[in-house]
Parts: structure tokens; sequence; C-alpha cells
């Protein structure tokens, strides 16, 4: 009799993620539809990036300065066997800026600010404050949703390029003024081998496309959470484990992408 | 807070997250001497172009002159058609030769370009006349292997005479 109920029940589990994903993609459709407000609109947005941007920079500049200290002493670990110490600052720099940097600052953001936006938008639900608009004839996903996703556009790339920038100085700190690396060496290594467009750039892009990612589920789990305390507990579980899972895979594909283009 | 206020420091977000851009672009990577001014092409032909790659430097007397600009294979002659560009305020006697060399023993490689004596100036769409091909690690090897092997028959009579 069990061994009957397996194929049924794996369609249905099938259909509800199909039928999630459109749901999903219906979202973000209607979403984008209505965004105009977020440029009309400037304050919405700007007060949206400071509680977004500025109120993440003292997380990712400390896990940046932490990530440029532990890289420039690991590095060096590896490098010294070699003799090729003077490429600290290529490998403290390659790494930060074409993966790390991207990559923990999107999934930092996942948690400090995407769990924030869920949580917001799930009470706001819970306490009927978006049917109230509604009532009002105010379109919540263009008041409440579109300066949020415009935020995060905004607020990813720039915590990411903090976050690079900083791990930089970190190894920097540790290479040079700890452990004694010529500096000359470090900073030249470093800028012949890290190119502006393909290290630099692709990493820019990187972390667009992962703050589109991370905002786009965050409102999403928000806007569509079980208006209940549980309910936006668990939307708010489900936001760190969906963008970070989303990231994960995002940079699998774009590093893919971004390597088999001829440079 | 008022609005002013989150507008203030909304600006110093953004323009931090500008500077650390700069500061990625201009000092980690190398765009602030990536620029070259006005250039014009010269071209040259390589037995063997090695490892040479498009925007490899081209270097003389160890100063970057210029970039190669396009690598392509002369079906005419069979070898390696290479188009640099080289600043306009460099200029080099018309019988300059152009070697493939290497940037230490597995570095990059490169064109290093070394000035012959004549009273004329390469022009713009001019030809490196006289080239010398990357050295390739294999044949040098293979190079090596053979003298040995001719050296050996040398040696090893006299040995078992003795």
């Amino acid at each position: 009799m069990r061994g009957a109920d397996v194929l049924p029940r794996l369609g249905v589990g099938a259909l509800d993620v199909l039928r999630g994903l459109g749901h999903a993609t219906f979202f973000v459709i209607d979403l984008l539809r209505n965004s105009l407000s977020a440029v009309t609109r400037p304050f919405l947005t700007i007060a949206q990036i400071y509680a977004i941007g500025n109120r993440s920079m003292v997380i990712i500049v400390a896990s940046g300065l932490a990530v440029g200290f532990v890289l420039a002493l690991q590095g060096y670990y590896t490098l010294s066997r070699y003799g090729a110490t003077a490429s600290l600052g290529l490998v403290v720099a390659l790494s930060l800026v074409r993966e790390l940097g991207p990559v923990v600052t999107a999934l930092l953001f996942a948690g400090r600010a995407g769990t924030s936006l869920t949580a917001e938008i799930g009470l706001m639900k819970a306490g009927e404050q978006l049917a109230a608009m509604e009532m009002m004839a105010v379109d919540p996903k263009s008041r409440v949703l579109a300066p949020r996703l415009l935020a995060g556009l905004i607020s990813m790339p720039l915590l990411a390029a903090m976050f690079s920038a900083v791990g930089i100085l970190g190894g920097y700190v540790v290479g040079v003024l700890m452990i004694g690396i010529d500096p000359g060496a470090f900073w030249s290594q470093m800028q012949n081998g890290v190119d502006a467009v393909d290290d630099v750039g692709n990493g820019i892009v990187k972390s667009f496309v992962f703050g589109v990612a991370c905002t786009v589920v965050a409102l999403y789990q928000g806007f569509e959470a079980t208006p209940t305390p549980e309910g936006v507990s668990e939307a708010t579980t489900r936001t760190v484990v969906i963008s970070s899972l989303m990231v994960l895979g995002l940079d699998f594909v774009l590093t893919a992408l971004m390597f088999s283009a001829p440079s | 807070m008022g609005r002013k206020g989150v507008e203030t420091l909304v600006g110093l977000f953004v323009l931090l997250g500008i500077l650390a851009i700069l500061f990625l672009a201009l000092r980690a990577a190398n765009l602030g001497n990536f620029v070259i001014g006005e250039t014009y092409l010269v071209t040259a032909r390589f037995d063997n172009i090695g490892g040479l790659k498009v925007r490899s430097p081209v270097k003389s007397a160890g100063v970057t002159v210029g970039r190669v600009k396009a690598i392509v294979l002369d079906t005419n002659t069979y070898q390696g058609q290479v188009t640099m560009e080289l600043e306009q305020s460099v200029t080099f006697p018309d019988d300059t030769s152009a070697k493939i060399l290497t940037s230490g023993l597995l570095g990059d490689q490169f064109i290093g370009l070394v000035p012959g004596g004549s009273d004329r100036n390469l022009q713009a769409g001019g030809q490196v006349k006289l080239t010398q091909s990357a050295v390739l690690l294999e044949n040098l090897i293979g190079q090596f292997l053979y003298n040995k092997a001719a050296d050996a028959p040398a040696t090893e009579p006299s040995a078992p005479a003795k």
C-alpha cells in the first residue's frame, strides 16, 4: 500500500515546486512592473539604502578585515614553501575580488539585511498593514517592495567592493606590516596580475546578480509569509537558506560563464 | 533622525562604496597605467610565436612601449603574423629586430624590440623584418638530449680500453 503512494506523492511534490517557481516568477514580473515608484520617489529608496546598506557596513567591513588577515596568514604559509611570498598581494587580491568578496558579502547580506526585510514585510502583512494600504488604493508592491528591491541592487555591489578593498588592506597589514613582505612587490605583483575588467569588473557583475537574488528572495518570502508569528519565523529561516543556496549555485554558474569566455 | 540626516549618511555610504571600487580598479588592478595614448601599428612575422597572447606587452630595453593587438596565421608563409600597437611618441629605425622573450623562467611572454642603426624610421603599417621566434622549452630539452647523445659514443669506447 505504501509503495503505491510514492509515485503520486512525488508527482504532487514536483507540481508544488513548479507552482512555487511559477508563483515567484509572476511575483517578480509584477514587482518589476510596479517598480517605477522607486525612481520617482527617491527618498523611499534612500531610506531603504540606509536600512540595508549603511546598517550592514559595520559587519561587512569587520568581516572583510578578518578575511583579509586570515588570507594573508594562510597564503603566506603556503607560498613560503615555494619561495613565492612576494605574490602574496596577488593571491589575496585575486581571491577577494573574484570570489570571496561577492560571495561572502552576499551570504552576510542574506543574514543581515535579507532576514530583516522578510521579517519586516511579514509583520506588515501579519498586522494587516499591507491590506490597509490596498484598501487605500496604494499598491504595497510599489510603495513597500520596489524601493527595497532597488536599495538592495544598489547596496550589494558597493558593499562587496568595500569588503574586497578592506580585505586587501587587511592583507597588507598582515603581509607587509607584520610579516615583513616588501611593500613594492606586494602592490606591483597585485597590479600585474589583477585585471580591471576581467577580475574587478566580473566581481562587480557577480555581486550585482547576488544582490538581485538575495533581495528578491527576501521580499518574496516576506510577502508570501503566513501572517502568523510562526509563519514569519519560518519565512525568515527560508530566506536565509534559499538565498545562501542560490548565491552558491549562481556563483558556480557565473564563474563557469566568466572563465569560459575568451580572455 | 531627520530626512536630511538619512540622506547625508546614505550619500556617505555610496561615496565609500565608489571609493572602494576606485581603489580596486586603480590600486589593486592596473587600470591607471594601462591607458596608452595615440598609437601606430607595426607587423612582424615569426616562425613560432610560442605563448604570446593578444595584449601581451611590447618592450624595448625593458620599457613597455606598446601591446600586441592581433595574432593571425599568414597562410602564404605559414608564419604567425603579429600586429603590435606602439606609442606614437616612440619611433624605431626600420632595421629594428623583434624577439619573443619570456619574463623570468615561467613568466608571460612578450615581444622585445632591439633598435638597429638605420637612418629611416619604421612607418605606421610597416613590418619588422628581422625576427627571432620564441624559444620552446621542449626544443631546448630536445637539443640538449641530442647533444648528450652525440657526446656519448666519444667517451664510451675510451672507458673499456683502459
